[in-house]
């Protein structure tokens, strides 16, 4: 079978398996930011020294994102089909398999965003305060914005990360690149299959961890 | 005027509580360029901090023309921030943000309108020497330029007084007689009254009218700088004095000048 052949046969297949990976992790790296920016604000701003400092609030939130970081994606994936099936109102395809991506990538994205923040120089802050600045003003015009190049940074791991668990969530349901993986290389000996959704998880991984950094680049005005 | 009275700031430690400052009282007035001297760790930074409140006193007061500060709160604490200005060691530009970014931060906390603000900000550059560089980043500028381009934020709200936290100390002989130079005409051309940080005894003595000495979270000395220099009364003054080698700068004003520059000082004030 030559190339012409195998893409008339699999290229369909291959090519809606990229883009249920993509879709899957897109909007999944989107909800986890949508949740995991406020908790990582959340843990810096209430830190002993923070601008806020909140004893309680910081163990809580440091706890559930601990506790949630714990736990191995595939077990979570199982261990929540109540919850998915009570949100989504399916365990199966993509809405099934994006609910557990969320639970298990928002509070990664939480630690990503807290890392970030605390690179933020201290100083900044205190000058901020200096002038006047809210503490809504001090995390939207100090910590968020000063720290872009890195959370751009975060974000292309981010991304990564949950494409890699998205391969896994494709297997129970969701379709995409892992699942023809799985479903052809494991279970039909289908190694060429195989072979060319490997090349394309490579390739999707690369284009986005170079636009990360070159995007990241860009902005960034430190030498 | 910054009147403070018996002020002092207690950290807690494993230790026990430990007394940045210890019953510290000191008046300011308008137009002082006033030097705040010691060493490391004597509680300089400390005292300085609690004018706008970035520390809050354990006990004392601090009134500012008349009004007592320590218990502001809310919106009246951000206007008396808004109403001081403050520039640091390390400059605390914000990296991402271009030198008229910068500059405007300020009046984009107040949500001045954006013709305005980027108005305002050019005329502060054009005082501070810096008209042209508006598309800057701070990575591109030099120690001296980074610190005008501060200079230049903290004048940005028309601030009556400007707190200076060891603002040369990062810079080398030569800049740090150009800023204190600038540091001097913002103090005469616009009537900023000035609290100036230092552990060097020549940029106390260059620009300052009056000075305190602090020695751990004491005030061991105040008064006029020429007389504390002259007959330095606490047996700390006269140490700072002997150890410190570099007093004078090595530019080329004379002691005579630089007595009679004092004397111009005094009788201004
Ligand atoms: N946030 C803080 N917590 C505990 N101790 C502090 C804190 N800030 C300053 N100190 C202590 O207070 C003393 C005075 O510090 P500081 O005002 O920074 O001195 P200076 O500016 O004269 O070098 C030092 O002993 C310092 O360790
Ligand atoms: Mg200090």
């Amino acid at each position: 079978m030559d190339l012409g052949q195998f893409f008339g046969r699999y290229g369909a297949l291959l090519a809606e398996g990229t883009w249920a990976s993509l879709e899957m992790t897109i909007i999944s790296t989107i909800m986890a930011y949508i949740i995991g920016i406020p908790l990582g604000v959340l843990v810096v701003v209430t830190a002993k020294n923070g601008l806020r400092p909140h004893r309680a609030i910081n163990a809580v939130v440091g706890w559930i994102i601990n506790i949630t970081r714990s736990i191995p994606f595939i077990v979570l994936l199982v261990f929540i089909l109540p919850f998915t099936r009570l949100v989504v109102g399916t365990t199966l395809g993509i809405p099934g398999a994006i609910v557990p991506l969320i639970v298990a990538a928002a509070p990664f994205v939480g630690r990503m965003v807290e890392q970030s923040l605390a690179e933020v120089d201290s100083g900044l802050v205190e000058a901020a305060q200096s002038f006047g600045a809210t503490t809504w003003q001090i995390i939207y015009k100090v910590y968020l914005r000063e720290s872009l190049p890195s959370l751009i940074r975060g974000m292309s791991i981010v991304f990564i990360t949950i494409f890699g668990y998205s391969a896994m969530a494709g297997t129970v349901g969701g379709g995409g690149l892992g699942d023809i993986a799985i479903r052809y290389g494991y279970q039909r000996y289908q190694y060429d299959v195989m072979i060319a959704s490997v090349i394309l998880c490579i390739i999707v991984v690369q284009v986005f961890q170079s636009i990360g950094d070159i995007a990241a680049r860009a902005i960034d005005k430190r030498k | 005027m910054i009147e403070i009275e018996h002020l002092t700031k207690l950290y807690s430690a494993n230790t026990g509580d430990h007394a940045a400052l210890h019953n510290v009282s000191l008046t300011i007035n308008d137009g002082d360029i006033f030097g705040i001297i010691g060493q490391s760790g004597a509680g300089k930074s400390t005292l300085v901090r609690c004018i706008n409140l970035l520390e809050q006193p354990s006990s004392g007061k601090i009134l500012i023309d008349g009004n007592d500060i320590t218990h502001y709160k809310g919106k009246q604490l951000l206007a008396l921030r808004e109403s001081i200005g403050m520039i640091f060691q390390n400059f605390s530009l914000f990296q991402q943000r271009t030198v008229l970014g910068n500059v405007t931060f300020p009046l984009e906390l107040r949500h001045e309108n954006k013709a305005k603000r980027e108005q305002r900000a050019k005329e502060l550059l054009d005082v501070v020497g810096l008209a042209g560089y508006e598309q800057r980043y701070p990575s591109e500028l030099s120690g001296g330029q980074q610190q005008r381009v501060a200079i230049a934020r903290a004048l940005a709200n028309d601030p009556k007084i400007m707190l200076c936290d060891e603002a040369t100390s990062a810079l080398d002989t030569r800049t740090t007689v150009a800023i204190l130079d600038l540091l001097q005409e913002i103090n005469r051309n616009l009537g900023v009254t000035i609290v100036l940080i230092t552990h060097s005894l020549a940029v106390a003595q260059k620009i300052c009218n009056r000075i305190a000495v602090i020695d751990d979270g004491k005030l061991v000395e105040e008064g006029k700088t020429r007389d504390v220099f002259d007959n330095p009364k606490s047996p700390i003054t006269r140490e700072l004095i002997s150890n410190d080698s570099s007093m004078a700068f090595s530019d080329n004003e004379t002691t005579e000048e630089k007595a009679k520059f004092q004397e111009l000082r005094e009788e201004e004030a």
